[in-house]
């Protein structure tokens, strides 16, 4: 079986916002570059994204800017996050998001013509450029249309339109190459024809999503097997904070088949509140100790604050996504959920119909088709959906490089930027920001190297046996294999752990690995999701176990990560981060501790020492002090 | 509540193909996706389907449900009889790679054949304005999910092949009136979408606007207010003696 080869300089896996804005950066620096789409070209789970991208723009409130942005995330994050990342990512967005503008985005408008900006769960101001809400689709869509205009100008100006930037759509990547300790390009397979393909090139960018489809209620499409996370753990990466899950607070309870679809956070943004069975807006039971003095105490106040922000508190239905998950798990477990198992979710007695249709058209849709529910005249009924990873790829905060040299990663896939806890909002402009200096760095890292990297002809060989070997089986359904891990990760490492359940889950996931080496697929290789899925496995319970592993040693509660048995935010826990590494083969996975490094001058003093003394331990606010004499 | 479906389904590649019958169980709330998955995980491993979000928004998985063209994810098996045969095929205007999955490059080529969003030179990011009712128009067409049933559909290319060449399909044809519309893009547009990308084969049936899952008025929204600023420009005597007489540019009007 002959292998097709193809050379560029900067191979970028993944086509969502992060790889499309990666790979626009890299052609941009004139780098050839690739990129590799799982599904076909504009279709990555980015769309799925409803809300927005926050940018502290200042155009609905001109009080906003960067700082406020940076400290919203940062205790968004429960100050876990790599401040350096949220420092550029609070400074760079809005820049991100007037690009998209000037390359074809239509957002919705202010009355004086400006990106209008809506109201988000932990972000203080109105901050996110939206499209009713489907802002997510506006953005692939506008980086999709930039990378064509893109091969017009290259074809205007080579004759070709894929001189240097091609598109290679339903092409799945299973190893990455290495020469030496450095990356040397990519191992994978179309799924149209199951034709294998080695891609020589020095740098690689992963941009491939999140884990999503390791559990069984999750608002991810089925590319997010965790690709990216288990092939850069399997060519020598780390990855960082994979405990933080974060579970979407408003999920589709009802029908079964659509469990865990996403019921946008702008239904709560734009008026919409939480109700239990008893008619009680539950949420102002739920106001952690951290934000009792930011957010309002009556629902009066809380009704207030959306026509006045100024003098009023905003409604607990906007804390962050970890706390309303929390409360609606809490209000279902003691009984007071809706009848299909969730609570309640009602926008239908806050707003008019028509307004309700024009500002949030793809709920009105979805729930009408899928459920058929009207929004504008019921409730709708809503639980935790397995919604996004905050771990990834530890990378460099300005350049995206991760440990291997050649090796970067942007979006989802990578970690440290939102902490243990991301903000709503703040992952489209994560995407835009860091896609863009992933490209960057990566460009730039080719332009160092002094001579091409090669590839083995072993690598390859072993690369084309591991891919084709389920065909080769007449073993286990992988489908079967699937489900079960999916089940043993919702109900063991999910919204709320405990030792015993999460050593549970260990155990299930490595009675998994030991089948899934005898997965078999049926059928050839054109397009066979069987052999597809046999494959993806090998990634889900790699990072299955990861995510198990580290929920395991962190013996603390924080955003996404929430232990039964030890319920406490611990200010020691704060400054460690944990760091899981593999084995080539992916059979030994390890995790160790790392100090998380304290938080630079100029950026610390921006919040008080009152909110500090909430995260920081009694040596570190010691420093503070020191640190805040000598600024005043 | 479950009850056992019979389902006939599309199987073939490289040209050839039949259908092939299946029982399977259905149980409520279920889309047909939902069913075109149990037989995945049961019956037949291989049984090729495009699919991504699961929940109408990213267009993958168009098929054609006894005939019509719809996304397989968004179709409720409640609005089916029990006894009622289901038959899923592939959409019929682009070539089968393998079961239910298409070809759809013939797209990927017309959009790219579409002069992109071209702004004013002078015009820096961040220094946009624009009113909303301004983009709305153009806002509604860019709900698009690109799943491609409007070109399936549409008779100009379903049973024409030799028109795809002159023909981008109600999809792009939307797409030059969406930037047309643009209050920033200064492009001509008009020559370009009768003579290049054939609007005039367009006989305004309708049936574009009557598949799309987003509800998007593409015959009276788009094509045909194209078609009417492609008339202006045309047959609009004034325009004509202007470009006989002062050999009149075709900058952008109305």
């Amino acid at each position: 079986m002959e292998i097709e080869r193809q050379q560029f300089d900067v191979v970028v896996i993944g086509a969502g916002g992060a790889g499309l804005r990666a790979a626009i950066e890299a052609r941009q620096q004139g780098k050839r570059t690739a990129i590799l789409c799982k599904s076909l070209f504009g279709k990555a789970h980015t769309v799925m994204a409803e809300g927005g991208a926050a940018a502290a723009m200042g155009n609905v409130n001109s009080d906003d800017n960067w700082k406020v942005h940076f400290r919203d995330t940062m205790r968004g994050g429960k100050f876990l996050n790599n401040w350096r990342m949220a420092e550029l990512h609070a400074k760079e967005s809005p820049d991100r998001v007037w690009e998209l503008e000037a390359w074809g985005a239509l957002f919705d408008r202010t009355k004086d013509g400006k990106i209008s900006q809506r109201n988000f769960g932990g972000h203080e101001y109105p901050r996110l450029a939206h499209v009713g809400d489907r802002t997510g689709l506006e953005l692939i869509r506008t980086l999709q249309q930039r990378v064509v205009a893109l091969q017009q100008e290259d074809a205007e100006r080579t004759g070709d339109p894929e001189a240097y930037i091609k598109v290679f759509a339903e092409f799945t990547v299973t190893r990455l190459l290495k020469d030496g300790d450095a990356i040397a390009g990519a191992f994978g397979y179309w799924r149209e024809n199951g034709t294998l393909v080695v891609f020589e090139a020095p740098a690689v960018v992963l941009a491939t999503g999140g884990i999503g489809k390791s559990y069984v209620v999750t608002s991810n499409s089925w590319e997010y097997t965790g690709d990216g996370h288990a092939l850069a753990l399997l060519a020598g990466a780390k990855l960082i904070n994979m405990e933080f899950i974060q579970f979407h607070p408003t999920g589709m309870v009802w029908p079964p088949s659509v469990r865990g679809i996403l019921v946008t956070e702008s239904v709560r943004g734009d008026g919409g509140v939480l109700r239990n069975s008893e008619g009680k807006r539950f949420m102002f039971d739920y106001i952690p100790e951290v934000f009792k003095d930011k957010y309002a105490t009556t629902e009066e106040e809380g009704d207030r604050w959306y026509t006045d922000q100024a003098n009023n508190r905003r409604p607990p239905e906007l804390l962050p996504r970890d706390e309303v998950a929390r409360a609606i798990n809490s209000e279902v477990k003691a009984g007071r959920g809706s009848p299909q198992g969730g609570v309640f979710l009602d926008v239908s007695t806050r707003l008019p119909a028509a307004e309700i249709v024009r500002r949030l058209p793809s709920m009105h849709h979805q729930f009408k088709e899928l459920a058929d529910v009207d929004i504008t005249k019921e409730p709708m009924q809503v639980g935790p959906t397995c919604h996004y990873i905050m771990g990834g790829v530890e990378v460099e905060a300005d350049t995206g490089a991760a440990a291997v040299p050649g090796l970067f990663a942007a979006g989802e896939v990578s970690g440290g930027m939102h902490g243990s806890n991301r903000l709503g909002g703040n992952s489209l402009s994560d995407l835009l920001v860091f896609g863009r200096r992933a490209g960057a760095g990566a460009a730039a890292y080719v332009d160092r190297l002094a001579t091409r990297p090669k590839i083995s002809d072993e690598a390859v060989e072993a690369a084309r046996q591991e891919a084709l070997a389920p065909l080769e089986r007449t073993g286990e359904n992988p489908y079967e294999l699937h489900q079960e891990l999916q089940r043993s990760m919702n109900e063991l490492v999910g919204i709320i752990r405990t030792s015993r359940e999460v050593s549970e889950a260990l155990g299930v996931v490595g009675k998994l690995r030991a089948r899934a080496k005898n997965v078999g697929a049926a059928g050839g290789r054109i397009y066979n999701p069987g052999w597809h899925l046999a494959l993806d496995l090998r990634n889900m319970l790699l990072v299955s176990e990861c995510v198990a592993r580290a929920a395991l040693i962190r013996e603390e509660s924080r955003g996404g990560h929430t232990r039964d048995d030890f319920p406490v935010m611990s200010p020691d826990w704060r400054r460690k981060l944990l760091v899981c590494s593999a084995s080539e083969d992916g059979q030994d996975v390890t995790v160790e501790e790392q100090v998380q490094p304290a938080m630079r001058d100029d950026l610390i003093v921006l919040f008080d020492r009152d909110e500090l003394k909430k995260y920081l331990t009694e040596e570190e606010l010691a420093d503070f002090d020191a640190v805040a004499k000598e600024a005043s | 509540m479950s009850y056992k479906a019979k389902f006939r389904v599309w199987r073939g590649e490289s040209g050839e193909g039949k259908l092939e019958d299946f029982t399977v169980e259905v149980n409520e709330g279920e889309v047909v996706l939902d069913i075109i998955h149990r037989l995945q995980a049961t019956q037949a491993p291989d049984l090729a389907v495009r699919w991504n979000c699961k929940a109408g928004k990213c267009g993958s998985c168009s098929v054609e449900i006894n005939g019509k063209p719809r996304l397989s994810c968004m179709t409720r098996m409640s609005t089916f009889s029990e006894d009622e045969v289901i038959t899923v095929t592939p959409m019929r205007t682009f070539p089968v790679i393998k079961d239910l999955v298409t070809d759809v490059s013939f797209n990927y080529e017309k959009a790219r054949q579409i002069p992109s969003f071209t702004p004013p030179k002078d015009v820096k990011p961040g220094e946009y304005r624009m009113q909303q009712i301004d983009v709305e128009r153009s806002q509604e067409f860019r709900k698009c999910i690109e799943c491609f049933m409007c070109n399936n559909v549409c008779h100009v290319i379903r049973d024409h092949d030799e028109n795809k060449q002159s023909f981008a399909g109600p999809r792009f044809l939307m797409r030059i009136a969406e930037l047309d519309m643009h209050p920033y893009d200064v492009a001509d547009r008009k020559d370009m979408a009768q003579e290049d990308h054939g609007l005039g084969y367009c006989n305004i049936t309708k049936c574009c606007t009557e598949v799309c899952p987003e509800h998007i008025k593409i015959t009276d929204n788009a094509l045909i207010p194209m078609k009417e600023r492609v008339v202006d420009r045309k047959y609009d005597p004034l325009v004509w003696l202007g470009n006989k007489i002062f050999k009149r540019s075709s900058s952008k009007t109305g």
